[in-house]
């Protein structure tokens, strides 16, 4: 859990050292020689030469000047890619030891709680204590039926949210991008999001043929909104000088689409799509409550209709770690497209 | 004439980039931006021609109208009433034909530094291969090289602003249009770049349009400095620059280069100071 827990912070914490390359005067002199004693460069430059580049002694005097920048900078990036890769530094092994120490104070005090009874405003009497729920735990991890459940909900997640990324992004793309759109569409948005899954439940059992499409389609509806908004707040973010670079060095409509508005937009959309992730877990919930049969959400709602409390924290804690891991995963899948994001900062 | 002979032995080798391309002509151009009340004359009845290869200065306070007529030469801004010829033919929209250098980092933070000087190339239909190649060679002319794989973030203002220029240049352009390149860097940098665009420019003989408000800047770098004025946005001054070239620093000991400064920051004065007694009348 720390563990877990750990990486989502090394994922949000911001990059240790600010890299800035100072372009200070006693660099760039001998630069300058190097420039005016390469005529021959320019003309070899023909286009369809491949690199042909003759260095004159003027480059090399130049490198070296360069070199005390030069060496800084790659070190950084190493550390940067490592951290961000596997091992990790003092600074996260530290965050990673108070997490696990905040995990393990939390369920000291449930068990403290619990075993005294507690009954001061917030009555403890009737919570499970930690260790029947790991008891319980342990004893559906040897159950099929259990597996069954993750397995069910995991798919109409996986349903569920590939849709909404599809749909999402589409729309939140055109939304940023064609101002008819996003005044067509935006009254609809503001109206649908604020409605909360569960209020969702009787309308969505009497239009969906299955019990299946209707679960599916509240979850899908969970995860929609925030992939939606971020992708269009993503578009509209897009810096005005870079569209207007790629205009002067050439760039059809559909190039500055690809090469500019859309790599503007992934970092405000890779959040959505983490955020849509999260969301359609606690959607998913209120939407096995339809379901007479499977699912983590079905599992906890009907351990509550048995009252069997030990597994309503089991149920509630699976729905934690699972939303938690498949957060962490899309984020995962987005990262190497950020990569040089994590080196501007 | 005699400038261009001393100056580029080369330019006539220089690829895709014919002599005596790179006229333009700006003929009885103003720009009026927002309706009724809120109307702004930003530049009025403008007419200038600069040769080919020529390094001209647009110099003038912020808020002058400089950057907008820059903006009608590089199509981002179409004139109210006038137009911008380039070699004859009327500018209608932003092309690669007029290189464009800008003020704020305008590098793109998602592609390399080579991607960056590649990505003209590309858009003009070239494979990938050959585009690396010419990002290299041009990355070779701005000092770059080691750094092109690097981010744009990776490197330091006056860095990336090379980078800049690179890019604009890879398009081999007619025109290379620079607003304020310099203005957020540091006074030492600063020099440097403009002693290095000298040196590019002396290789490559393009047009120049560059807009400053620094009077040393424009004076340094120049062929003929345009001073213009706010309110009404028209250019008050036209100054030959007939320093010799190269030019180093020391040339501000220079008598001509101090009989220009002087004129240039008359002319400025005169004219904030016009604009002082408007603004308590």
């Amino acid at each position: 859990m720390s563990k877990v827990l750990n990486a989502g912070q090394a994922f949000l914490k911001p990059a240790t050292e600010a890299q800035t390359t100072s372009d200070n005067a006693t660099a760039l002199p001998a630069r300058m020689p190097a420039i005016s004693d390469t005529p021959t460069d320019i003309r070899v430059m023909k286009p369809s030469q491949t690199r042909t580049q003759t260095e004159p002694d003027g480059r090399t005097e130049q490198q070296t000047a360069l070199l005390p920048q030069d060496t800084s900078t790659p070190g950084q990036t190493a550390v940067t890619e490592t951290t961000t890769r596997a091992r990790l530094s003092p600074e996260q092994l530290n965050n990673l030891m108070i997490s696990a120490l905040a995990l393990l104070a939390g369920i000291a005090v449930w068990h403290w709680a619990t075993a005294q009874n507690l009954n001061f405003y917030i009555n403890f009497e009737n919570v499970p204590s930690p260790g029947k729920v790991f008891v319980a735990f342990t004893e559906h991890l040897r159950t099929e039926v259990f597996y069954v459940h993750i397995g069910v909900s995991m798919r109409r997640i996986l349903i569920s949210y590939c849709l909404a990324v599809l749909v999402g992004v589409f729309i939140g793309l055109l939304m940023g991008r064609i101002p008819f759109v996003r005044a067509f569409v935006m009254p609809y948005i503001e109206i649908v999001r604020p409605i909360p899954a569960v209020a969702w439940i009787p309308l969505a059992i009497l239009m969906w043929p299955t019990e299946e499409a209707s679960i599916i389609y509240i979850t899908y509806l969970g995860a929609l909104f925030p992939i939606v908004i971020n992708t269009m707040h993503g578009v509209e973010q897009t810096p005005e000088v870079l569209v207007r670079a790629a205009k002067s060095l050439g760039a059809s409509s559909f190039n500055i689409f690809w090469h500019i508005v859309l790599p503007a937009a992934l970092p405000s959309i890779a959040a959505g799509l983490a955020i849509g992730m999260g969301v359609s877990w606690f959607s998913l919930l209120a939407g096995e409550i339809i379901s007479g049969q499977y699912g983590i959400g079905y599992f906890t709602w009907n351990a509550y209709s048995l009252i069997n409390y030990q597994d309503i924290v089991v149920g509630m804690l699976v729905i934690g770690f699972l939303g938690t891991l498949s957060t962490l995963f899309v984020k995962s899948l987005t990262r190497p497209f950020l990569r040089w994001q994590e080196k501007a900062r | 004439m005699v400038e261009a002979l001393a100056r580029s032995p080369t330019c006539g080798d220089v690829p895709n980039a014919p002599a005596l391309s790179g006229t333009v002509d700006i003929e009885n151009v103003s720009v009026v931006f927002g309706e009724g009340d809120k109307q702004h004359q930003a530049v009025t009845q403008t007419s200038l021609t600069i040769k080919a290869g020529e390094f001209v200065c647009i110099l003038g306070p912020s808020g002058c109208g400089k950057s907008t007529l820059l903006n009608t030469v590089a199509g981002y801004v179409q004139p109210t009433v006038g137009q911008v010829l380039l070699d004859g033919v009327k500018v209608v929209k932003p092309g690669p034909d007029r290189g464009m250098v800008f003020q704020q980092y305008s590098l793109l933070p998602w592609k390399t530094v080579s991607e960056n000087i590649a990505f003209g190339p590309r858009m003009a239909g070239k494979s990938r291969d050959e585009s690396s190649a010419l990002a290299n060679t041009f990355l070779a002319l701005v000092g770059l090289s080691k750094f092109s794989d690097r981010y744009p973030a990776e490197l330091s203002g006056g860095m990336q602003q090379r980078v800049g220029i690179a890019r604009a240049l890879a398009n081999y352009p007619s025109v290379l249009l620079m607003d304020e390149p310099f203005g957020a860097l540091d006074s030492q940098t600063r020099l440097m770049m403009q002693e290095n665009l000298l040196s590019i420019w002396t290789e490559f003989g393009t047009t120049v349009l560059f807009v400053t408000h620094d009077v040393d800047e424009a004076i340094f770098l120049a062929d003929r400095v345009l001073v213009m004025s706010a309110s009404p946005g028209q250019i008050i001054g036209d100054l030959e620059i007939p320093l010799q070239r190269p030019r180093a620093p020391e040339i501000s000991a220079d008598p001509v280069y101090i009989e220009k400064r002087t004129q240039c920051l008359s002319l400025i004065r005169k004219e904030s100071l016009r604009a002082f007694e408007e603004q308590n009348s």
